[in-house]
């Protein structure tokens, strides 16, 4: 049996490693990635077995970092970036969204882009402003990229997996407030395809929809709803772009209520495309109209008033509360 | 899906030798400028000379030596969990106050993150920078009131405020000047190049203030250029000059130099001030996975504190009633610092929706008035409860 307990973090270690090994145009790039072996250390000890030519610190340059590993997929490498925190991606922002994203469809095809960017992402580590953002609305609206952000170790292995050998240019999110959960990963059976959603617990009253550090609190949450006798189902999307919504509609037509939570703000984010998607797709379905939780329309708050601000269990149980009185 | 070898199997590969990058830049070590050797020698430099009185001099050693117990009383409090972060100026005390003290009033300073010692110039109260390390604000003060801008996480950014600053400068006829601060990382980002770009072409009057502390988190300065840094500036039309960094008399010559040179209508100068980071790259940072001890050991000896002090004692500038006065000085600034930020309270909740905008929003005003409902469901369960 390859079944190993690890944390999230170092899942997408070994993920890594694995893409390194069978693969010799994988490389990886990056500030810190080398001897640091990363800030969150999810490069730890990569350089040092593969080599410099492998595993590149990068100058600090995020726009040089994702351009250049545009032009090294264009010679037939498959360059997995990391952006150090989600707030610096901005800088490459012109590279991903301008280059990244539309090279495939202007080559009419020709050409493929296998690139994945790397991204810590979403707050709730006390961090400083710019390192907490919760930027996937951003890049998800973006043609031509795959957004996708695992919510525990054994999606953190196999979606990286996943990720390497996709063709497309996908955007990692990883959920860095959850680096440190553990979780069971089976490095031998592999699961399903990388932009489908899961059912992680079933239900029958209500569906709550959510996706990297969010699946946690909603599971919790669906545990404190039980204790009051209701029932709640939790679909953890994994994929932003696309989203699974054949499996959204599968569960709001049992349920007939849906909420939708995530950390970024409610306003133009992806719960609103969740909610009017649904709303089209199952309108005499639904008991209640979709609800979302997430951010409020602030910069994102200093650390010390980030409780307040990120969806908690509270904030959860009472988008519950309020789709069942409907 | 390929997934086929094991952990077992995997071997370190060869670099290969056309792409492996060089370790040293390739041309010789610049001679720095320095008016005070390490060994606390008082110098000459043909272009650089300064000429200060005792009391200047007492003065400069008292900036660096409190900003220095500032910096570590910050340090602790982060050890203590009273800060959730802190960026230790330790080893940059002569670039900053140096580089500070040449500045006039109505000049305006854009730094990054860890310029204690500039705001100390300034006259920004240090208290009034921790509340950003701590968690309670972005920011938390008044950038105008000091001509001191916030600090800038963002690498390089603040470069080209600068020069959009210093182009206003110009357009208004003033004489002021404009200091950016950057690392020697941030010269390799992007917006850095471009306020190069701008700040020449619009011959704008600021100077570009580099800290080369040799490291950027892990990645040594040799992974951000080929050249020596302040060689960049000719490519672009201006001067550069490399000074020694832990150098407080030759930071404020270089300094204030290169500021008379912007108020004269000449435009930019890059100052690289080469210098150490002795600490870590932040409290979060853990230095040995990437730099060895002898490395530091030898900066130490360069110690800008130290040099100074050995300057004044030797030259009989200060006697030991001055060294005395500053020791306690510094610990009522320590004790002062920690009991401000123990008091530091948390924001109020509501605080979340203080200063989006300044014309406010409507949509802002609706999330205020449900977060606040919400927060009012919670006392009134409360008072049921009772
Ligand atoms: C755009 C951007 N990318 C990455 C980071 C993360 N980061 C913070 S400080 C730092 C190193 C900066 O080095 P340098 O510019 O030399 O300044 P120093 O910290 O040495 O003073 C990095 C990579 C950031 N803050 N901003």
């Amino acid at each position: 049996m390859a079944v190993e307990k690890m944390s999230i973090a170092k899942a997408l270690n070994e993920s890594l490693r694995l893409a390194l090994d069978n693969d010799p145009k994988v490389l990886i790039m990056g500030e810190d990635v080398g001897k640091l072996g990363g800030v969150f250390r999810i490069t730890d000890g990569l350089q040092k077995d593969f080599g410099e030519d492998r595993v590149i610190d990068t100058p600090l340059a995020e726009s040089g970092i994702v351009g250049t590993a545009i032009g090294l997929a264009l010679r037939g490498y498959r360059p997995i970036v990391e952006i150090q925190f989600d707030g610096f991606v901005f800088p490459a922002y012109d590279q991903i969204v301008t280059q990244l994203a539309k090279m495939h469809a202007r080559a009419l095809g020709k050409i493929k882009l296998p690139v994945v960017v790397r991204i810590p992402y979403g707050g709730g580590i006390g961090a400083v402003e710019h390192h907490s953002e919760s930027p996937e609305a951003l890049f998800a609206h973006v043609a031509g990229l795959k957004v996708v952000s695992p919510s525990n170790a054994s999606d953190a292995y196999w979606m990286m997996q996943q990720a390497v050998q996709s063709d497309d240019p996908i955007i990692f999110f990883e959920p860095k407030r959850r680096y440190w959960d553990k979780g069971e990963v089976d490095t031998e059976s592999i699961p399903g395809p990388l932009h489908k959603a899961v059912t992680v617990r079933e239900g029958s009253d209500l569906t709550l929809v959510a996706y990297g550090p969010m699946v946690k609190v909603c599971v919790e949450a669906a545990a404190a709803a039980q204790e009051e006798g209701k029932s709640i189902e939790v679909l953890d999307l994994r994929s932003m772009s696309p989203i699974d919504f054949d499996a959204v509609q599968r569960s709001a037509e049992k349920t007939g209520r849906v909420v939708v939570v995530h950390e970024a703000p409610v306003f133009y984010g992806s719960g609103a495309e969740i909610a009017a998607r649904i709303t089209e797709r199952c309108f005499y379905h639904l008991e209640a109209p979709v609800l979302r939780v997430g951010g409020y329309h602030v910069p994102y708050p200093p650390a010390r008033l980030e409780d307040e601000y990120l969806p908690g269990l509270d904030r959860v149980l009472d988008a519950v509360d309020r789709s069942l009185a409907f | 899906m390929t997934v086929e070898s094991t952990a077992a199997a995997r071997k370190p590969r060869r670099a290969s030798k056309r792409t492996s990058a060089a370790k040293k830049p390739q041309s010789a070590e610049p001679q720095l400028v320095q008016l005070l050797t390490p060994e606390g020698e008082r110098v000459e430099h043909p272009d650089y000379s300064i000429d200060l009185s005792a009391d200047e001099l007492r003065g400069l050693y008292r900036d660096m030596v409190l900003t220095r117990r500032f910096d570590a009383e910050a340090t602790a409090l982060q050890r203590q969990g009273e800060l959730g972060l802190w960026a230790s100026l330790l080893g940059q005390e002569a670039a900053q106050i140096g580089s500070g003290r040449a500045l006039r009033d109505d000049d305006y300073v854009f730094p990054t993150y860890r310029e204690h010692g500039v705001a100390w110039c300034r006259g920004v109260d240090p208290t009034n920078l921790l509340g950003m390390f701590r968690g309670v604000n972005h920011g938390g003060w008044d950038p105008n009131s000091n001509n001191f801008h916030l600090y800038t996480i963002v690498i390089g950014s603040q470069t080209l405020h600068a020069t959009g600053y210093a182009m206003g400068v110009a357009k208004d006829g003033a004489d002021s000047a404009v200091i950016a601060y950057f690392g020697d990382g941030a010269s390799s980002q992007g917006d850095v190049a471009e306020s190069f770009t701008f700040s020449a072409v619009y011959n704008a009057p600021v100077v570009f203030f580099c800290q080369n502390n040799q490291w950027a988190i892990s990645e040594p300065t040799e992974r951000q250029t080929r050249v020596p840094l302040y060689q960049r500036a000719q490519g672009y039309g201006f001067p550069g000059v490399r000074v020694d960094g832990n150098d407080v008399l030759a930071c404020l010559a270089v300094t204030r130099s290169a500021l008379e040179r912007a108020r004269r209508g000449e435009g930019p100068t890059l100052v690289e001030a080469f210098t150490y980071r002795m600490g870590a790259h932040t409290t979060s940072d853990d230095p040995t996975k990437y730099r060895a001890d002898e490395e530091r050991a030898a900066w130490e000896a360069k110690d800008p504190i130290l040099r100074l002090r050995a300057y004044l004692e030797k030259d009989k500038l200060a006697d030991e009633a001055f060294f005395t006065a500053l020791d306690e000085e510094s610990e009522t600034l320590g004790k002062r610092v920690r009991e401000a930020v123990r008091a530091m309270p948390d924001p109020d909740p509501m605080a979340l929706f203080e200063h989006g905008y300044a014309d406010g929003n409507s949509l802002v005003d609706e999330e205020r008035a449900q977060f606040a409902a919400y927060q009012a469901s919670f006392a009134d369960s409360a008072e049921e409860g009772k």
